[in-house]
């Protein structure tokens, strides 16, 4: 946030660097059972991002100190290939990738039934192969499609979006050029039924009004955002019903 | 938040904070929105550029500045660097480990962090010595030496009481020392939701209890300048709304009180 530029963000129609106007999102394609190996996965293709979640269990968890008798451990691991920025990204965590599995791992916490699964541990693995801007949210939004396709039982999915300040204005699902600078960035995940909010976090400069505009902006958002994702887990049993009895 | 056999709060315990909150008070006393006795001590440290020892009820932190010559990141030439680090010490918690940091403290660093970047304390461009080969780096290093809840407000008002002090030392390369330049005194409010209430600056056993946490961190202008939702749980959007204007007017009361 906040890097000075002499980019123009905004045009005189209102219209953003990439075309969009405030309220449109970037196009999103999820897919689910991508992989083989894993209980459950899902590619999303959200503007240019490219990211695969892959869930692992529930499993014991190991090593046995990390059990936890009332409960599932979820553990979230966000990854960021070293292709998938313009710069090489030095590849392993880093402080923002540990951050960021953190809080993730935290939202998916809290729409999975980890009470049904004392000492179980429930692994989601998170690569971004191609970043694009929204990354974490993006992510959140394929690892629930992955967690409900390993048929995990959950409260409800988890849906993120991101909305932000540009030039002054509030806009929905920041652009790569937009998040660069941008004034604001404020990405939100929320279990879509409820509207409880179960990730958030925000950096820039927003006053209360404009905070405001930008949650309204993104709860209408997540109802799209989720049709996406449910369309996502029908289709799968749509079309793999043809390969009963292989 | 760590549980050990001493982190697991009993239930006579958790009852009763539950019942007080019920009353509108906490098992300390304290109303929903007060924030613990806090003390700083700036210049605890006199070999550090600045420093500052804050205690907030129990929990016991220290930020040491240094800040030293050093290249700019290649896409901000023309600023100086802000680094912010944080050790959680083994004495401060029975299941605190030394080694690298973990990701308690690798987001408690970078939520304080946030909140004084975003925030524009540090005018960072007058810390250039020579546009886009030499800058003024200012370390944060924040150590926590006695844990009882709330370390991101703990470590943001060390932070920020650390920074009010720092002189940056450019007589070692032929200048003058200049006090670090800042704009803005940037507060952290963190918040615990128990129950249906949301709790100001909990302490431990009111964390262990928690069903989620929040920050937020405003300016002087009573606009937000950082974020962060944290823990497993859950808030509703009238719950945050709540929380940042809670954060406003605590923010406001802090800022006069200790840097009036």
């Amino acid at each position: 946030m906040g890097t000075v530029s002499d980019i123009k963000l905004i045009d005189e129609k209102g219209l953003r660097i990439d075309g969009r106007s405030p309220e449109e999102l970037r196009p999103i394609k999820i897919e689910t059972d991508v992989l083989n190996r894993a209980d459950g996965s899902a590619l999303i293709e959200w503007g240019g991002n490219k990211i695969i979640a892959a869930v692992y269990g529930p499993r014991e968890a190991y090593p046995k100190h990390n059990q936890d008798i009332n409960k599932a451990v979820v553990k979230a691991r966000y990854n960021m290939e070293a292709y998938s920025v313009d710069e090489r990204k030095r590849p392993g965590p880093d402080r923002r990738s540990m951050e960021i599995s953190k809080v993730i791992s935290e939202a998916l916490e809290s729409a999975i039934m980890v009470e049904q699964f004392p000492r179980a541990q429930i692994d989601i693995f998170i690569e971004v192969m191609q970043a694009d801007a929204g990354t974490r949210i993006a992510g959140l939004t394929a690892a629930a499609v992955a967690v409900a396709s390993a048929g995990i039982p959950m409260r409800d999915l988890v849906t993120g979006c991101t909305a932000g300040k540009v030039d002054g204005h509030i806009v929905l699902d920041l652009c790569k050029e937009e998040d660069n600078f941008g004034q604001a960035d404020l990405p939100i995940a929320v279990l879509p039924k409820s509207g409880k909010v179960v990730l958030m976090q925000m950096d820039g400069d927003m006053s209360v009004e404009e905070f405001d505009q930008a949650t309204g902006m993104v709860m209408n958002a997540i109802k799209r955002i989720n049709q996406i994702q449910r369309d996502a887990l029908k289709n799968k049993f749509e079309t793999s019903t043809g390969e009963v009895g292989e | 938040m760590p549980r050990d056999e001493l982190g697991i709060l009993s239930e006579i315990k958790r009852s009763y904070i539950m019942r007080r909150l019920k009353e509108g008070k906490r098992s300390d006393d304290r109303n929903l929105d007060q924030f613990r006795e806090a003390t700083i001590t700036p210049n605890y440290i006199v070999r550090a550029a600045g420093s500052s020892m804050v205690t907030l009820g129990k929990t016991k932190v220290i930020a040491g500045v240094k800040i030293e010559a050093g290249e700019p990141f290649p896409d901000t030439p023309n600023q100086g660097v802000l680094t912010t680090n944080v050790e959680l010490l083994p004495m401060a918690f029975p299941t605190f480990e030394s080694g690298p940091p973990n990701e308690m403290s690798i987001e408690l660093a970078r939520v304080v962090d946030r909140g004084i970047r975003e925030s524009k304390m540090i005018d960072l461009q007058k810390l250039v010595i020579e546009p886009a080969a030499k800058v003024w780096i200012v370390f944060i290093d924040i150590n926590v030496l006695d844990f009882d809840g709330n370390l991101i407000d703990a470590c943001t008002l060390a932070s920020v009481s650390a920074l009010k002090t720092a002189i940056v030392p450019a007589s070692s390369i032929g200048g003058k020392d200049f006090t670090v330049p800042t704009t803005c005194t940037p507060i952290s409010v963190t918040m615990a939701k128990i129950g249906d209430s949301l709790v100001v600056d909990p302490d431990l056993e009111e964390e262990q209890i928690s069903q989620g946490r929040i920050t937020v961190t405003t300016s002087e202008d009573g606009h937000i300048k950082a974020m962060q939702k944290g823990d497993v749980g859950f808030f509703t959007m009238d719950e945050i709304k709540k929380a940042i204007i809670t954060s406003s007017n605590v923010g406001k009361s802090l800022r006069e009180k200790y840097f009036g």
